[in-house]
């Protein structure tokens, strides 16, 4: 059967046309996931690591930030399990806090119209991007010594 | 015809007033995590050295370990407001819904206090290593 263009879409994500403006509230939602779940755990591991000592902090490294010059294929695939882990939350940091803003900003009524909404959605993905990225470049200097 | 009086007729089917409780704490909540967050962004970014003992020592100071439990405290409210919300969008069984909100609620109060306990200790017995 010949698929009619024209024809209107029903409203469900598999058939949406994607913009900005709907990217990002379902971003929200899916990151917001990640950090109440990853993202939390991670940031009580890491407390729980300082608290632990030395020897804990020394574990929560090898598996998160680096596993070391003599670490073995399995120990380096479960680091880069982790780092992949990191990224995603820390893309998810940046993601929640700039559609977060932006939900502020909705909520006392201002930037509804079209194009200022579709701007302020692709601004809050652009600026997640860019810190996120920056994060990376910080890691990567101040612990890999790239 | 209903022989009461209007205030009778009327009593107990207006809102609730708690309306607005859930929206209103997760808005709340969220402007505190902007800038609880933005707190610890900036503290990391600024952190001489990532050494277990540098970050002990840092975090047992009372300007750090107050807006840290400060910081879990909030994160873990906005977080249960919000995984609330999935639950009651995703999950149409009545029972099932229960049992999710019930381990949403565990998951969280015991993450929130086993967080505070860790900032705690460090806070009040000194950092050892």
């Amino acid at each position: 059967m010949a698929k009619n263009p024209n024809r209107p879409l029903s409203p469900h994500l598999q058939v949406y046309r994607w913009s900005p403006q709907m990217a990002i509230s379902i971003f929200h939602r899916a990151t917001g996931f990640i950090l109440a779940t990853v993202g939390m755990v991670t940031l009580l591991w890491w407390l729980s690591a300082i608290g632990g000592g030395a020897e804990s902090y020394a574990t929560f490294q090898k598996y998160v930030v680096s596993a070391g010059e003599s670490a073995t294929g399995f120990e380096m695939a479960i680091n880069w399990f982790f780092r992949l882990l990191g990224l995603a939350v820390t893309f998810s940091f940046f993601q929640h806090l700039a559609s977060g803003i932006r939900h502020l900003v909705l909520d006392i009524g201002a930037g509804y119209e079209l194009k200022t909404n579709r701007t302020w959605a692709s601004a809050a993905f652009i600026a997640a991007f860019f810190a996120t990225a920056f994060v990376v470049l910080f890691v990567a200097s101040r612990f890999l010594g790239v | 015809m209903d022989s009461r009086t209007y205030i009778g007729r009327v009593r107990g089917l207006g809102s609730a007033k708690h309306g607005g409780e859930h929206w209103l704490k997760q808005r709340l909540t969220a402007i505190g995590n902007i800038l609880l967050t933005t707190w610890l962004v900036v503290s990391l970014l600024l952190m001489p050295n990532f050494d277990q003992a540098t970050l002990a020592q840092w975090l047992a100071q009372p300007t750090v370990a107050v807006p840290m439990i400060l910081m879990i405290v909030n994160i873990f409210s906005h977080a249960r407001l919000g995984l609330q919300v999935l639950i009651e969008d995703y999950v149409h069984d009545e029972g099932l819904k229960f049992g999710a909100m019930a381990l949403l609620n565990f998951y969280v109060v015991a993450s929130a206090v086993f967080g505070i306990f860790v900032v705690a200790k460090l806070a009040f017995t000194g950092a050892s290593a």
